[in-house]
């Protein structure tokens, strides 16, 4: 019953380009790289129980390291994309030095403050990142000589990075280190006792992550083709745990949920309404006041409840 | 996108060490150190109003309450509007009133939602992060996106002399109101029964409700007060920061990394922080305009490698 569920999933999602028009094509695409970047952010948040709210200073930065490579210093993809996901992770790593001084709520006021002065620069540093106005003239790269102009071939681009993404984070957290992850979340100071580093479990899943929101920041800045410092904003970031949270943090499937929601959302909205900042701070409210646990463990919940009241 | 630093109104910080040139006598060039560390003390005034009110909520609530840069703009705004529309308004009054309005906002806010959410920590992270996405949206849909100026009161426009320099007479101004404020709050904190009760609260919580101190009162209250100090912060930063869009996020990280490096829940943490980041930025962005954004995070780096709770911090959470 699952495996047919996914089979039939997967083959929706792959062959989505031969059915939908260019508009939803490109939608869905957006709604991957979201995804990625929940799933990343889940790691820490879910799985590690280290609510960060400077995620996105990982997929800006990534975003930025290419545009600047490539349009002020003429670097071809392939190179950019490699030092991009370099730096990124070197980045990731300083931040987690940082940042894992603290735990708690000490630990998410230093991970916003770190991504607030990586967006103030953004915005200030003109003379490097153009400040307000972004940097345009991106160009996608030619992975084997494909190239991924059309929406659909990107779309497909996406999927397979995106599924890599996924089946990567999903081995991670199955695995032995994930396990022990989680008793760092549950019970830092037994694990420590038991010999294993709490600190040390914690830096790599923080580098871990902040790899795959830079794999993200990459899909997201050759998808737009040009790069602004609301990526790196706090809003950023809140939409990635907005996702996280309301999806489930801590499951595998919630934040692809929550991520998709969200960001279907924000494109319906924003085609009627332009105060998506507004709505987003609603749906937090409403989430959090009357869905603490999120959609996914909700709708398995009742579920269970359904099959059991069903003789 | 304007900037903290007060260079906006042409009256401030980075604009001075270009239109006075290098062909101008050295005298003025004490000038320039004179000038700029008296914005580095208003600066770091307006950061004490902002941080310390934050640090209070952190330290008796373990509450990270990202709404507070929001009350600050709040405030400027609710002190532009008022300034610009009636005419001849005393400042002071549209200061405390608007610190007011903010504070019974923050009190409704507190009782209303933050109440249901105190064994949830991230989720009031989130509904304050929410609440502050909510405030700026509105304030972009009540007063549109260009910035409003807030008149400095005219009693304050003339310059001041002292010792044969001149000074902006406002910021000194600005500056007896934080000393005011951090006395005020000293004198609350340290010589009152409430002020003991706070304290109680802020080292142990659980054993305060224990003995018997309404503690979810005192919650209640430090929320208002801190709230309120930002909003009457919000007017006193108006004439030189003027209120715009996106000054909440400014002024947010700036408190965060405040509090960071003073230690949450120490007012003496919040002072000495204030003043430390408000030279550090001010000076950044007049000598290395460019890379002010990263030496705000030397002091940050420097105390978190050291002593992760802060300069005078208790707590570890």
């Amino acid at each position: 019953m699952k495996k047919i569920t996914i089979i039939v999933l997967a083959a929706l999602l792959i062959a989505l380009p031969l059915f939908a028009g260019e508009f939803y094509i490109n939608l869905s695409t957006q709604v991957l790289i979201a995804v990625v970047f929940a799933m990343s952010l889940n790691l820490l948040v879910g799985y590690g129980g280290m609510t960060s709210l400077g995620h996105a200073s990982y997929m800006g930065l990534s975003g930025y390291i290419v545009a600047i490579l490539s349009t002020h210093y003429g670097v071809g993809n392939g190179t950019a994309t490699l030092i991009s996901i370099a730096g990124t992770t070197v980045c990731a790593a300083l931040f987690g030095l940082l940042a894992l001084r603290a735990t708690g709520l000490s630990f998410l006021m230093i991970t916003l403050a770190m991504s607030q002065v990586l967006w103030g620069l953004a915005y200030r540093l003109t003379s490097v990142t153009n400040g307000d106005n972004g940097i345009s003239g991106i160009t996608r790269p030619l992975p084997f000589g494909i190239s991924l102009e059309s929406p659909a071939s990107y779309y497909w681009f996406t999927l397979i990075v995106g599924a890599i993404a996924f089946g990567a984070m999903a081995i991670f957290v199955l695995s032995a280190f994930g396990s022990s992850l989680k008793g760092v979340r549950d019970q830092p100071r037994r694990m420590a006792a038991l010999g294993f580093n709490p600190w040390l479990i914690r830096w790599i899943t923080f580098i871990y992550a902040g790899f795959w929101a830079g794999i993200a920041g990459l899909l997201y800045v050759y998808y737009h083709k040009y790069i602004h410092p609301t990526s790196l904003s706090i809003t950023n970031s809140a939409e990635g745990l907005l996702g996280v949270i309301a999806g489930g943090s801590g499951t595998l499937g919630g934040p692809v949920v929550g991520a998709a929601l969200v960001s279907l959302l924000k494109n319906y909205a924003s085609a009627y309404i332009e105060r998506w900042n507004m709505l987003l701070g609603m749906i937090f409210l409403l989430i959090v006041l009357f869905m603490p646990t999120g959609i996914v463990p909700g709708a398995r919940r009742l579920l269970a409840r359904i099959w059991r009241t069903q003789p | 996108m304007a900037s903290p630093h007060c260079a906006d109104n042409g009256r401030g910080s980075t604009a001075a060490p270009r239109s006075h040139g290098a062909g101008l006598a050295r005298g003025l060039n004490m000038q320039f150190w004179i000038i700029q560390s008296l914005n580095s003390l208003s600066l770091g005034a307006l950061l004490f109003l902002l941080a310390s009110g934050f640090s209070l909520i952190f330290g008796l609530m373990r509450l990270a309450n990202l709404t507070h840069g929001a009350f600050f703009m709040l405030g400027a705004y609710f002190g532009a509007v008022a300034l610009r529309t009636f005419e001849g308004i005393n400042f002071w009054i549209v200061a405390i009133g608007s610190g007011l309005l903010v504070a019974a906002f923050g009190g409704l806010f507190e009782r209303l939602v933050l109440r249901r959410l105190n064994t949830n920590p991230l989720g009031q992270v989130l509904v304050t992060l929410g609440m502050s996405l909510i405030i700026a949206d509105a304030c972009l849909i009540l007063w549109g996106g260009d910035p409003i100026p807030v008149p400095t009161p005219s009693y304050f426009q003339s310059p001041t002399r002292l010792f044969g320099f001149v000074f902006p007479t406002y910021r000194l101004v600005i500056v007896a109101c934080a000393l005011a404020v951090s006395l005020a709050l000293y004198l609350l904190l340290e010589r009152t029964r409430i002020g003991a009760m706070i304290r109680a609260g802020v080292d142990d919580r659980q054993m305060a409700r224990a003995v018997g101190i309404p503690v979810s009162k005192l919650f209640t209250a430090v929320f208002c007060l801190g709230a309120g100090i930002a909003g009457a912060g919000g007017v006193l930063g108006g004439p030189v920061l003027s209120a715009y869009p996106g000054l909440d996020a400014d002024m947010l990280p700036l408190a965060l990394i405040v509090v960071i490096l003073g230690g949450v829940g120490s007012l003496l943490g919040a002072f000495v922080g204030s003043f430390i980041i408000g030279f550090i930025y001010t000076f950044g962005a007049a000598l290395i305009p460019d890379l002010a954004y990263i030496i705000l995070f030397l002091p940050m780096i420097a105390v978190i490698a050291f002593r992760p709770r802060g300069l005078f911090g208790r707590l570890t959470t």
